[in-house]
């Protein structure tokens, strides 16, 4: 059958229609709208605009700072998680489905429900009032605490996103063959070298793809970060927000997105080089 | 497979008879900057346009993607939007852009309205045609809780208190709290930059750009950040106040009006509502006004010009306060069952808008689509100088720059209470 070739093609045809309507078509779009000036002509006027602007230095800062800070936290921690998973027997879907709870709750809700948590008169301080730690309630979400606010920005990602990573490393984990490990048993391995030795570098595959998709993610945070503390923890995807949305200028903001855009490929580069396996090296 | 083409029909006939019933009845598609939050667009729909005879499709949007759309459909010829609602600030672009359409007729239509004559005017953009009709109106005020009323300044009353004597109040909540107990929107969606804009910029300079980096505009930021450290420091996340007063963390509040309606409306007997305060100049205030206008080209003009006679009837105006909190913008008695909130919201507007000491500005006029970089600089200035503590003098100047850049790029003459000037509004 000579159709039958045309089949798969047909098939994704409709998939990269959709690519190529909503995001190479905008992508393209953003890229021209941060190199035009008003007039149409090439500009670099805007990328000036935003390196100049108050909150740029921050936002890269926090950018960064937070993407360092939790993506390797929220890997340990979904390692972990999935290894623990891995040993239990019983109610293992019940734990399952409890740890992945997060990931259907949309980031906005996430922040707001973090915020109630942290805000003067919110859970945290009605906690520690009632047990005697403090007297009156503490501020934890101001401009003068930057760092507790930092901290709560982390807490709140960590508890919304590790779902994501868990979920890929328990597929991954369960994609490695048992008699792996088990050899390594018969060879008298302790657990923790058949941990490193065996089911990590099997693991690699989805590590990688864990480690592009959450710190991609984690570069363009927004919706948390704005729920918690406002303008007082710049980001740049909020920086991109607040110059479409609040300064009308589409140039800007596209000069913001961009720069994510670099950033996110040179990080999946990074990734894809460091992390590259071992066989295809030595074939 | 014959059920399937059973059901595939049923579906197709369904929506050709939906075609029908609503090509029969064309709607209104009525799209506004105003009530995107989503209770007010919803007593928008159901409750103040119940009695509306025709259809009407209400569309609240934020205000980047309220222009874009206008103008996008202007350029591509396909208008679908009837009537757009707006404030003053929001219709200079798309009249640049030549997408909307004169309301002379409408207007002649409404005579019977007795529009305040001011907002009429204003409703021209400085043209020789009506390019919208008044809608309704809202201002800013101050909000305080009345535990709050005891530590007042000696001799300080809140209908006429000065920034010095507000600046002492905080200070006085402070040492018998504890706390800082001030409050103002310098949350991300807040309204801050009105705040500066319109109230204590006129306060202090009597004008809100040539005096920008003015000695006058050195020593407000000066007492202004004297005043911020009795202010509650989670004011940059605040949007909305009416949330920190009913929660207990602010006794006393600045804010649109329909921002603090809530926090009235619910606890009537815990509040006051009153004037903004003083400075060297007198009472600097902002009036806010919104219109109705239709696009060129409207697919519905028609619906269009009733809903705005419908929106401006007397009733339907004082629907729109009781609902959403703006105040008609036609000569009206209020009504004496008001609820209360609302009652104690009017009188504080009537008192600082009547007072011998009133000095009202206008929102930015002919800054277009500049419009929000114009607030930027008051947003950075403000963020620069009293949350970063910045040189205030080094602060200014180099915000000055940029609002010259905003007022050379966009020609804008001065409004008031700048004096008038020939050519850009020039920042001195």
């Amino acid at each position: 059958m000579r159709s039958e070739r045309y089949i798969p093609y047909v098939l994704i045809l409709p998939s990269v229609l959709f690519l190529l309507f909503l995001f190479a078509w905008p992508l393209v779009e953003a890229l021209l709208l941060s190199v035009r000036g008003g007039d149409g002509r090439w500009t670099l006027e805007h990328f000036q605009r935003m390196a100049s602007d108050l909150y740029f230095k921050d936002a890269v800062r926090y950018t960064v700072l937070l993407t360092v800070v939790m993506v390797p936290l929220q890997v340990v921690l979904a390692l972990c998680m999935a290894m623990l998973l891995g040993g239990i027997n019983r109610g293992r879907d019940l734990f399952l489905y409890v740890w992945t709870i997060p990931l259907g709750i949309s980031d906005l809700a996430a922040g707001i429900a973090w915020l109630a948590i942290f805000t003067e008169r919110g859970y945290l301080n009605s906690f520690l009032q009632a047990v005697g730690v403090i007297q009156e309630p503490r501020l934890w979400l101001s401009y003068e605490t930057p760092a507790m606010l930092f901290l709560a920005v982390v807490a709140a990602e960590v508890w919304r996103a590790t779902a994501i990573v868990f979920v890929i490393l328990v597929a991954g984990l369960q994609l490695i063959p048992k008699e792996y490990g088990e050899a390594a048993e018969v060879f008298g391995a302790t657990p923790w070298r058949r941990f490193w030795r065996v089911t990590l570098p099997l693991l690699m595959p989805s590590l990688q793809v864990a480690l592009i998709l959450r710190t991609i993610l984690a570069l363009e945070v927004f919706a948390v970060v704005v729920a918690l503390g406002g303008r007082n923890l710049p980001v740049l995807a909020g920086e991109a927000y607040f110059w479409y949305n609040a300064y009308q200028s589409p140039g800007v903001a596209a000069a913001y997105s961009v720069l994510i855009l670099g950033i996110s490929v040179v990080a999946t580069l990074v990734y894809l080089r460091l992390m590259r396996p071992k066989q295809e090296a030595a074939a | 497979m014959r059920k399937k083409w059973i059901g595939f029909s049923l579906v197709g006939g369904l929506l050709v008879a939906l075609a029908a019933v609503v090509a029969q009845q064309p709607s209104v598609l009525f799209v506004s900057t105003q009530f995107t939050p989503i209770e007010e667009a919803q007593r928008m729909r159901q409750v103040i346009l119940k009695d509306f005879s025709g259809r009407v499709e209400f569309i609240p949007e934020d205000n980047a993607p309220f222009t874009n759309r206008i103008l996008s459909e202007a350029r591509a010829g396909k208008v679908n939007v009837s009537l757009v609602g707006g404030l003053h600030g929001d219709f200079p672009p798309l009249i640049s852009a030549g997408a909307l359409e004169p309301v002379d007729d409408v207007m002649a239509q409404l005579k019977d309205r007795k529009f305040s004559p001011t907002f009429v005017n204003l409703g021209k953009m400085g043209t020789g045609n009506q390019y919208y009709i008044p809608w309704m109106q809202a201002t800013y005020i101050m909000v305080a809780n009345k535990q709050a009323l005891q530590y007042l300044p000696a001799g300080a009353n809140v209908n006429t208190l000065t920034y010095s004597q507000l600046r002492e109040w905080g200070a006085n909540l402070q040492k018998a709290t504890g706390k800082r107990l001030l409050g103002f929107p310098a949350g991300p969606r807040g309204l801050m930059h009105r705040f500066t804009q319109g109230y204590l910029y006129p306060s202090y300079t009597k004008s809100a750009v040539s005096k920008f980096r003015s000695d006058e505009a050195h020593r407000m930021w000066s007492e202004f950040k004297a005043l911020w450290q009795y202010v509650n420091p989670q004011s940059t996340t605040y949007d909305f106040m009416q949330e920190p007063l009913l929660a207990g963390e602010v006794w006393v509040a600045w804010d649109h009006i329909a921002r603090l309606r809530d926090g009235l409306n619910q606890k009537p007997n815990d509040f006051v509502a009153f004037p903004a305060p003083i400075g060297p100049y007198g009472r600097g205030f902002m009036p806010v006004l919104a219109g109705l206008a239709i696009p060129k080209n409207a697919p519905n003009r028609a619906g269009a010009v009733a809903l705005i006679e419908y929106l401006t009837r007397p009733e339907v105006q004082l629907t729109t306060l009781v609902e959403n909190g703006f105040f008609p913008v036609i000569q009206t008695k209020l009504p004496d069952n008001l609820p209360q909130g609302t009652r104690m919201g009017a009188d504080a507007i009537a008192r600082q808008a009547q007072s011998n000491v009133a000095l009202p500005s206008l929102l930015p006029v002919g800054l277009g689509a500049k419009g929000g970089e114009y607030n930027k600089v008051f947003q950075d200035t403000f963020a620069r100088i009293i949350l970063r503590g910045e040189d205030i003098r080094r602060v200014l100047d180099a915000e000055a720059a940029n609002l010259r850049r905003v007022m050379n790029d966009t020609k804008a003459p001065c409004w008031s209470p700048d004096p008038a000037s020939n050519g850009p509004c020039p920042v001195n």
